[in-house]
């Protein structure tokens, strides 16, 4: 018979907004105390996980897949004791490790030696164990020159590492991850994978979050799917996935309704309405090319007067890696004063240099210190193969990457080596 | 998640003792972090309680000419002043503590008091320094030393526990109560002035010793300095009833703490 190593049962969480957006003054609670008044703000409640029940088998190694905003992180934070559940119950067999962040608690002030020691503690490593693993620890990071300097002065790729190297060195039976991947570069992404890979063989349970589903597929056989605070769907990963993509569009379309966008972030003051696409003309259209323009007009609705306001798109790939973000703030675009009522800007990419494939779109409004309005992964768009290289190049696929940049090539020299010796 | 067969305190507490490295990694944190950042580290310890001495002597000894229970001011002030300049450093310090680590708590599960405990505990290395800085005052001015001086170490106990019990109960309510932090020096402040730091204990007014007393600073701060004075003997009423107060103080402390800490990651 198959153990559990993890049970969860109806599981919980509300969260009081109002509680976590204003600071609350003592001055305030006294005063309402003294004039007996129920002073009370509209106590707004968000259901981030909603009634979920699920377990795993030790030994499992699972994908947590979803929306920002889902829930996914939170499960995670409740898993690992970080925050309590509403209600519901949790049941996790051994000792759990949980890397909700790498390089939690470093200190510019102390080197990387003693961060080692601190973060690794952090994360509920002995000492001993610690002392037993500090030279692959080290090794693993790539930091062997630097382990006695001030991490003040490590560059921010070494410090994830050094993070990492801590996290892939502790020996628990119940791994939690949460996205640490989505940063660093390739090679170290490889690294770690292949650290998480050695865990899973290694016969530990591990759920992992994140948005990366290249990675979810390479190491997770199953996954779960998570929607508003409930679960959509538990299954082997590739159907899950699949499924799971599939709900961004269900077919290409020349404009989008953005008006009814549930699990949308930002604070309303301004929000997006609808989107249209449109060809070279102006005209709406549904079609996406590699290479060729690209032109939007996102409508939005103004609640109150906003000084300045940023607009901007992010592109990600399929596969969850961000491609881009293009922004009236990167464009130095100055928008100015936006007056409560309706409006429309126009986006234009000259060029639309992306690889045929599937690529998924968040939009956001903001301004310094002020989100209005985010949809994230809102609008799947399918970019397709174009007479990129005026059809005399040999065609663009998604395998050669997300990005396809023309280019020209021209020999300068080509000496024979063989007449000169 | 236990659901309570044993009593919740043990729970607490044996939870408390399995991260007890962590604790200590906390408390080293905090002690090296302290001497790297600032310009002169360690002397930092002996040149703040010193110069206040230097400043209570001129003011207190000679313009004021208190009574310094039979030996020089500067000794009599400088007795108080260490286990004082404890308090005064780190009751703020841990006061903040939750509220200064506040990416631990939202990322990481352990025991919250492990916190402000640590930050408690810490300031504990800058006590010792400072109280070796007493023996050469004490030569300095041809006072006796006395053996009663190895008191020291044990009444840093109540001391300690005071100070994280005050800590604890103020970093909880910083964590919900963001003006809170204001409140911290104001009280410190007044908690000198309460206390028998400047003049001695025998000096508070009759009337209101009994009341005066309930504040465990004035039996400790009293001990420490009659623990140092061969003139002095320990007033162990006094130092009887602090160390009551500061327990209840630490039980009702960690009651509070105990059922706040389950919202602090979702509200800091």
């Amino acid at each position: 018979m198959t153990e559990r190593a993890i049970h969860i049962e109806h599981l919980t969480k509300q969260y009081i907004i109002g509680a976590m957006r204003h600071e609350t003054m003592l001055r305030e609670a006294l005063l309402n105390a003294f004039t007996m008044r129920s002073h009370k703000r509209e106590q707004e409640t968000l259901l981030a996980l909603n009634d979920l029940s699920f377990d795993v088998n030790v030994g499992e190694v699972v994908g947590i897949i979803g929306r920002n905003g889902a829930g996914k992180s939170t499960l995670l934070k409740v898993l690992s004791r970080i925050t309590y559940p509403t209600s519901g119950r949790i049941r996790v067999r051994g000792r759990v490790a949980s890397l909700i962040e790498v390089g939690t608690g470093f200190h510019d002030e102390l080197t990387g030696r003693e961060n080692i020691f601190l973060n690794g503690s952090i994360l509920g490593m002995r000492k001993r164990e610690i002392d037993q693993r500090i030279d692959q620890i080290i090794d693993f990071a790539g930091v062997e020159k630097f382990v006695d300097t001030p991490i003040k002065r490590y560059s921010s790729g070494m410090r994830l590492r050094l993070g990492f190297a801590v996290a892939a060195h502790m020996d628990p039976d119940v791994l939690f991850v949460d996205e640490v991947l989505a940063v660093g570069d390739a090679d170290f992404q490889k690294k770690c994978l292949n650290a998480m890979d050695e865990l899973r063989s290694g016969g530990r349970t591990v759920l992992f979050v994140s948005h990366n589903m290249a990675a979810i597929e390479n190491l997770c056989p199953r996954t779960i799917w998570i929607d508003a605070g409930r679960l959509r769907m538990d299954g082997a990963t590739d159907k899950v996935i699949a499924s799971y993509l599939a709900t961004f569009s269900e077919s290409q379309r020349s404009g989008y309704d953005l008006s009814q966008v549930p699990n949308r972030g930002g604070n309303g003051v301004m929000r997006f309405t609808r989107v249209d696409f449109l060809d070279r003309d102006g005209q709406p259209t549904s079609v996406f090319r590699s290479g060729e323009p690209f032109r939007a007009r996102f409508h939005y609705q103004v609640n109150e007067r906003v000084r300045d306001p940023h607009f901007g798109m992010i592109i990600f790939s399929d596969m969850g890696t961000r491609v881009t973000t293009v922004s009236s703030w990167h464009a130095n675009y100055y928008v100015s004063n936006v007056e409560p009522g309706q409006g429309s800007i126009d986006l234009a990419i000259d060029d639309l240099f992306l690889q045929p494939n599937r690529y998924f779109l968040s939009l956001f409004i903001h301004s310094t210190g002020q989100q209005y309005d985010m949809l994230d992964h809102c609008i799947a768009i399918d970019v397709e193969d174009s007479n990129a290289y005026d059809n005399q190049g040999r065609g663009l696929h998604a395998r050669w990457g997300l990005v396809y940049m023309p280019s020209r090539w021209s020999l300068v020299e080509n000496v024979d080596e063989r007449a000169g010796s | 998640m236990n659901s309570g067969v044993r009593p919740v305190a043990i729970e607490w507490l044996s939870e408390f003792y399995h991260y007890r490295e962590l604790f200590y990694f906390l408390v080293w944190r905090d002690v090296k972090i302290r001497y790297k950042q600032t310009l002169l580290g360690a002397s930092w310890a002996i040149i703040q309680p010193f110069s206040m001495m230097v400043v209570f002597s001129l003011l207190f000894g000679r313009m004021a000419k208190m009574d310094s229970e039979g030996v020089p001011y500067p000794v009599f002030s400088y007795a108080a002043m260490v286990p004082w300049t404890y308090f005064q450093y780190s009751f703020p310090l841990a006061g903040n503590s939750l509220i200064s680590n506040s990416r631990l708590i939202s990322k990481v599960y352990f025991p919250r008091a492990i916190i402000p405990a640590a930050s408690a505990l810490s300031g504990a290395v800058d006590f010792f320094i400072a109280a070796v800085i007493l023996l050469g005052v004490m030569l300095y001015y041809h006072v006796p030393i006395s053996a009663s001086l190895l008191l020291w170490p044990v009444l840093l106990l109540p001391l300690i526990l005071f100070t994280t019990a005050l800590g604890m109960f103020f970093a909880s309510l910083n964590v919900k109560f963001r003006d809170i932090k204001y409140t911290i020096p104001f009280l410190v402040q007044v908690m000198m002035f309460i206390s028998p730091v400047i003049y001695p204990a025998s000096k508070l007014p009759a009337k209101y010793q009994m009341i005066l007393r309930l504040n465990p600073m004035v039996g400790i701060i009293d001990a420490f300095r009659a623990a140092a004075l061969p003139t002095r003997t320990i007033d162990w009423a006094s130092l009887g009833i602090a160390i009551v107060v500061t327990l209840v103080l630490f039980a009702a402390s960690s009651v509070y703490f105990y059922k706040t800490e389950r919202e602090f990651a979702d509200i800091i």
